[in-house]
């Protein structure tokens, strides 16, 4: 086998050269061979990973990161004691507890040889208990450590379509569900199907969720704008949809989805059912998959709205199975149970052809299944306790609770926000964040410019610095041109919130107070 | 012809359409439909050691109750029924999350757990890992998807296969776009791998117009089961310096050694021995999972990926597309934690663990050689024998008459033997096509998972059918 330098070679040539492949290296230094990069380098690594973009985990969080690490190597040199992680639906990690009930269920499933012991009886609740066995005796083997069929266990996609069926009013299969890790999972298997080039397109909601951009960018397709409008507490307007429709396909671009959030993100707003009406009717009239981001459904804080699934609202019209196709995910991030770091989710796909349903099924399981003990908690969700069950006192307490409270924190922030100079906030209806928008002075967008960086960077940026709080700018969710925002979550605990809010304003005070025209 | 369908069948990613995944495909829906009509299947497609009823380890599982469920640790009665060190170690992981297992981690894993994971590495090999170049995955196969995403450009660049292998490679590769360079492992010679055939298969690629850019060994073998030598390893590493591509060690199956001539070695440990000039070349990624070992926790999906040598900015951007799925989920993470740091002696959890690692490892052992042994006494089968990993992969040499069947019926000639076994003895196995073989050899991968008690009766009912088979279509009864 030649190695680097063959040594046998160096008598066929002058003493001090040794020949290489492709290259000639002398005694002193060797050169490498003439194929010049690493085929993992920058200039080499796949573009579609240099296109994607992830704000929500990007440059503002990674020099959070940093900043963090000083806070403890050098105490007292930063003017605060703290980051507060504002950038990220993660509730648990911002002090929410989780619900009881889900999770003696899943600590019984991951260990039943607690079932037969005597003691368990004492710590868990008897209908956890019951729950953990009926789940577990419809597991195949009895656990949760064997990779189970490929859409998730039955049981848990028996629950979870009994779920929607009770939420919704019509039937839902069970075998039209696929479990996966996280709902983002499931997104990432629709673009896939859908995107066979950069002339494939997905219209897509701006500001928008950007799991949304990045999958797309990752996958080679484009994507397709359709603005919401901010003046009218970010409405979803028909005419521009059709709009931006027919302007890409002017363009050339065969648009073959349609993605809504809906209760929003960043945007907060909830959909009306006659809105949502007119998005199914021009789904079906202009041939286009709708994606239904339904993940903050259990999050709905302004009065007389409410909830509706677009498969509900599309069954309510008369409109069946093959007159459109809905693909809806859900999750176990979001909602009163804030579990994201289980990595629960699930997609609902209704009205695809049968061999197309064979080849999602087929891209499930080339990952074989996602992790079961979240399949179990995805299943909990969309069939907790109900009234007369004997955790369902603890378990409506432990819910009403957080949704109560998050609903508070919800109005507290846009009020808040609304105070704040040259700040408009829409109010937050529902999800987790609120999404206000800064009319900044020309002389703060002149400074950040002079730094390269976008306006609203910069400001994020500097209140980064200044009191320790991590929001997302607005650029990183889009937005129309020439307006700034930034998203920030309503998750910090009830009592830190003031406290939060007072820092943010005495910083946003001092801000404009420097580049105010 | 279009049926006018949004999600036409024409309409859709042409790579998906393209992609086969045989571990759950044909032989599995079919084995499916059966159980569905109530014929009794003994699964052994694929390595799902806890469905053939390998219990969970106890230790690793009540660490997980204690984790799902923090307040038990608050009862008095805690004690009573979880040891004291099961508890203590609840405790250190979910002081390592920011908020517990509900939250969302560092998109790259907990740092705890990949600190962990670093000393594992450091003990098992004799050279320090650095915990920044370690990436938890949602199961090893996550994070082979996104090496592989993050290497393949266009259907012009190649990656260099093990035939037969794993086929998440050839599913992933297909799924990107890109193009698999096969090389072919030598079944005479206990699957071994030739230096030469790798060479042969590059210059072949390159001469149609492909760029080679990776290389992608399993060791242990799956579904070949062989285990490389140091010298094997040497090769390898020269070979991809010499023609400048990545080092993808496929490593899963480390702890499923079966014999004591070729035990383990990483691919990392013989990189760092190997001097400065080569140590700091070479760009390694080396996977890792919970799913196989003794612990079998397949349903966990916990996995890693450790980069060598990485330009920085590349690790980078490999963070960004982690960050883009948030985070792996954290109980998975947990459960790698628990792996790599398993009880040690003087742990009150250590006789237990010991023992029932012990039982689980000794007896695969013994299954593998069962097994083996098994296929070698039926007719027209020969076997290598199962040196690491989980499955048992005989060829069958099938008689012309059979071949000629199985066209007939549409089939290849192995999916048509592994159907009739199927349906003759319920026993559900995935024929070699699924993992690629040489032109004219018939394989079928079985696991060495079912349980001792029933692998006397499987190897029994198999070797009956093959038997009948082989009787069936033997070349003095063909007609042609």
């Amino acid at each position: 086998m030649q190695s680097g330098g063959g040594r046998a070679s160096a008598t066929l040539l002058s003493n001090d050269k040794i020949a290489t492949e492709g290259g000639v290296a002398d005694g002193k230094s060797e050169q490498k061979p003439t194929t010049p990069v690493s085929p993992l380098s920058l200039e080499t690594i796949n573009p579609k990973v240099i296109k994607a973009e992830y704000a929500v985990r990007g440059e503002i969080v990674i020099r959070a990161q940093t900043l963090q690490q000083e806070l403890i190597s050098k105490p007292g040199s930063l003017p605060f004691d703290e980051i507060i992680y504002c950038n990220i639906g993660n509730p648990q990690s911002l002090g929410q507890l989780p619900i009881t009930f889900f999770r003696e269920v899943i600590a019984l499933c991951d260990h039943p040889d607690l079932l037969k012991k005597p003691e368990t009886h004492a710590l868990f609740s008897s209908d956890a208990i019951s729950r953990a066995s009926q789940i577990i005796d419809k597991i195949p083997g009895r656990t949760t450590g064997a990779y189970s069929h490929s859409q998730g266990i039955k049981v848990c996609r028996d629950d979870i379509a009994a779920g929607i069926a009770a939420r919704d009013g019509y039937p839902s299969n069970s075998d039209d569900i696929y479990i996966t890790d996280g709902a983002s999972p499931g997104v990432h298997m629709m673009m896939q199907m859908l995107l066979s080039s950069e002339k494939d397109g997905i219209l897509c909601p701006i500001p928008q969720y950007p799991l949304y951009s990045a999958s797309i960018a990752l996958h080679g397709g484009t994507l397709v704008p359709y603005y919401l409008n901010e003046s009218s507490g970010w409405g979803l307007e028909m005419n521009e949809l059709k709009k931006q429709l027919q302007a890409a396909r002017d363009a050339g671009t065969s648009v073959r989805a349609l993605v809504v959030i809906n209760p929003g993100n960043p945007t907060g707003q909830v959909l009306s059912e006659e809105n949502q009406q007119d998005v199914v009717r021009f789904c079906m009239k202009e041939g286009l998959v709708l994606l239904a981001d339904e993940v903050y459904q259990h999050n709905v804080y302004a009065e007389g709205k409410k909830f509706n699934s677009f498969k509900k609202v599309a069954r309510s019209m008369g409109l069946e199975e093959k007159d459109v196709i809905i693909v809806s995910y859900q999750s176990v991030s979001k909602g009163y149970y804030g579990e994201c770091g289980r990595r629960g989710g699930y997609m609902e796909v209704t009205g695809f052809p049968e061999d197309v349903k064979g080849q999602l099924y087929k891209l499930a399981s080339v990952n074989l299944c996602s992790n079961v003990s979240g399949q179990i908690l995805m299943s909990l969700v969309m069939n907790p306790p109900k009234v007369g069950d004997k955790s369902y006192e603890q378990f409506a307490r432990e819910r009403d609770a957080i949704l109560s409270s998050l609903a508070r924190r919800a109005k507290m922030m846009s009020e808040a926000m609304n105070k704040l100079e040259g700040v408009s906030c829409n109010a937050a209806e529902g999800a987790m964040y609120v999404f206000p928008r800064l009319h900044l002075p020309e002389r703060a967008v002149k400074a950040a410019k002079a730094v390269d960086m976008v306006a609203d960077v910069f400001y994020t940026r500097r209140l980064l610095d200044a009191t320790g709080i991590v929001m997302v700018p607005g650029s990183g969710f889009r937005q129309v041109p020439g307006t700034w925002h930034f998203r920030c979550t309503i998750l910090p605990a009830e009592e830190k919130l003031p406290g939060v809010i007072k820092r943010l304003t005495t910083f946003h005070q001092k801000f404009m107070d420097e580049f105010r025209d | 012809m279009a049926s006018g369908k949004v999600m036409d069948p024409e309409n859709l990613n042409e790579n998906v359409k393209k992609t086969v995944y045989a571990v759950r495909g044909e032989l599995y829906l079919r084995a499916s439909e059966l159980q569905k009509e109530g014929k009794k299947i003994i699964f052994t497609n694929v390595g799902n050691p806890h469905a053939l009823g390998q219990k969970p380890l106890t230790f690793p599982r009540q660490v997980m109750a204690l984790c799902q469920a923090p307040f038990l640790m608050d009862d008095p009665h805690v004690g009573l029924m979880f040891p004291p060190d099961a508890i203590a170690t609840a405790r250190k992981y979910l002081a390592m999350t920011g908020g517990g297992v509900g939250a969302y981690s560092d998109s790259r894993g907990l740092p705890g757990v990949r600190k962990e994971v670093a000393d594992f590495i450091l003990e098992r090999d004799g050279y320090p890992s650095d915990p920044e170049n370690i990436f938890l995955t949602d199961g090893a196969s996550k994070g082979v998807a996104q090496v592989l995403n993050a290497l393949i450009r266009n259907d012009r660049d190649g990656v260099l296969v093990p035939i037969p292998q794993y086929p998440l490679y050839s599913a992933t590769i297909q799924l990107l776009g890109g193009t698999l360079v096969p090389y072919y492992l030598t079944e005479e010679s206990n699957w071994g791998m030739d230096v030469k055939d790798l060479q042969r298969s590059v210059t072949e690629a390159r001469r149609k117009g492909i760029t080679v850019r990776g290389l992608v060994f399993i060791n242990p073998g799956n579904p070949t089961g062989q285990c490389l030598t140091e010298k094997n390893l040497r090769e390898l590493i020269e070979f991809c310096i010499k023609e400048r591509l990545v080092l993808m060690a496929d490593e899963v199956y480390q702890q499923n050694v079966y014999q004591d001539e070729r035990p383990f070695i990483s691919a990392r440990k013989v990189l760092m021995s190997m001097g400065p000039r080569i140590s700091k070349e070479l760009e390694l990624v080396s996977f890792h999972t919970v799913s196989k070992g003794f612990l079998g926790e397949c349903g966990q999906r916990g996995g890693y990926f450790e980069m060598t040598n990485f330009h920085p900015q590349t690790v980078d951007e490999l963070y960004k597309v982690s960050s883009i799925a948030l985070s792996p989920n954290v109980t998975g993470q947990i459960m790698m934690g628990l792996m790599v740091k398993p009880p040690r002696p003087g742990d009150i959890s250590y006789p237990q663990y010991k023992a029932e690692s012990e039982a689980i490892s000794l007896s695969l052992r013994r299954r593998a050689r069962i097994m083996t042994d098994g296929f070698n006494a039926c007719e027209n089968v020969v076997c290598n024998f199962t040196e690491g990993a989980m499955y048992s992969f005989p060829q069958v040499m099938l008689p012309n008459a059979a071949i000629a069947a199985a066209k007939q019926a549409g089939k290849a000639p192995d999916v048509f033997y592994c159907l009739r076994l199927l349906e003759s003895t319920g026993i559900s196995t995935v024929p070699g096509s699924g993992f690629g073989q040489k032109e004219g050899t018939f394989h079928v991968r079985t696991t060495i998972l079912p349980s001792e008690k029933d692998m006397p009766g499987i190897m029994e009912s198999f070797k009956r059918f093959n038997a009948d088979f082989m009787s069936k279509y033997s070349d003095s009864k063909s007609k042609l």
